[in-house]
């Protein structure tokens, strides 16, 4: 390989065929499974949803893995740092809009058509 | 104030490189492509979160049982799948080092890409046609700046996809091409990882609701 070809491909895992396949399979999996939990309903909505969630996550960390070739090696590590921070960021975006809308639902002054029901 | 008093005064010299470093041309381009990623995947995140907050907020318009076709939105992420895993494909053709077969497999996820864009855009102007437009409820403007944002992402992708089936059919797989390919393969890569979390806090949350 000549050195600008190193350079143009350096930093960034490749994958083989083996992973790509497998990769592939999971993600069928874990993508037929969450649809047929909704569509056909054996649980009740609450383990549904918990379901499907986690389901989701377990399928973002394949792509990662056997997709993107993630590690926490390529550029120095530096990829996997920002992944982090991205992360913590994302976190507090998601779990802080919640809770301050839902807490703000809560406090609410009561609408008109709310009132007739406060005792 | 002599010469040599500002000398003695001096700590201990200091040197300074003003002279730029070469740096190999894209020694930093994947690096940048995926700050650029992360920098992408705030603007979905703050989506999702508009999209958690006001999802519930019909306005006594449609809800997400009365819009969404569940066997459609698992068509079209089946579309995407499949069109990750031939780019997949052309990435170990890249490695092998055959343009052609490359070519050949960047078509076959363009043609999926464009599948999938098609059966939104389906789906959008069934939406429209019975009045769900984004003006209609925050349920629905959410529900249409996320989505809408993820296809708009999937529209630049198939044209950044086309572009490359030029680019090598006219230069080979070049080093500088070799890099646009592994940075359109973390892009469109990063898309489905994206559209994961549409399907499953969009679509399939919604119907629970």
């Amino acid at each position: 390989m000549s050195d600008e070809a190193h350079h143009a491909t350096d930093g960034a895992a490749h994958g083989t065929l083996r992973d790509y396949l497998i990769g592939f399979g999971l993600s069928v999996v874990l993508t037929a499974i969450p649809f047929w939990l909704v569509m056909e309903r054996p649980l009740a909505a609450g383990p549904t949803s918990v379901l499907i969630v986690g389901f989701a996550v377990v399928q973002i960390l394949v792509h990662m893995v056997y997709f993107l070739h993630m590690n926490g090696r390529s550029e120095g590590g530096w990829t996997m740092i920002a992944l982090i921070f991205t992360l913590v960021v994302v976190a507090i975006a998601m779990t802080g809009s919640l809770w301050v809308m839902y807490h703000l639902n809560a406090n609410m002054m009561p609408m008109p058509h709310e009132l007739r029901s406060v005792p | 104030m002599t010469n040599d008093s500002m000398t003695t005064q001096m700590p201990a010299p200091r040197f300074y490189d003003l002279e730029e470093h070469e740096h190999p041309e894209g020694g930093s381009t994947m690096l940048g492509f995926w700050i650029y990623l992360m920098s992408d995947c705030l603007i979905f995140a703050v989506l999702f979160a508009c999209f958690a907050v006001l999802g519930g907020n019909y306005a006594a318009g449609p809800s997400p049982r009365d819009l969404f076709d569940l066997p459609l939105v698992a068509v079209n992420t089946a579309m995407l799948l499949f069109s990750s895993i031939t780019y997949g494909f052309a990435m170990l053709a890249m490695q092998a080092g055959r343009s052609g077969l490359v070519r050949f497999w960047l078509a076959i996820t363009a043609v999926f890409g464009l599948a999938f864009l098609s059966i939104e855009i389906h789906e959008f102007a069934g939406m429209i046609a019975i009045g769900a437009t984004p003006q209609r409820s925050a349920f629905l403007s959410a529900f249409f700046t996320l989505v809408g944002t993820h296809g708009l992402h999937v529209t630049f992708g198939l044209v950044w996809i086309l572009t490359m089936i030029v680019q090598v059919g006219r230069r080979g797989l070049i080093a500088a091409n070799q890099r646009r390919l592994m940075c359109l393969s973390l892009f469109w890569h990063f898309l489905d990882i994206i559209w994961i979390g549409v399907f499953t806090f969009v679509y399939l949350m919604g119907m629970l609701r």
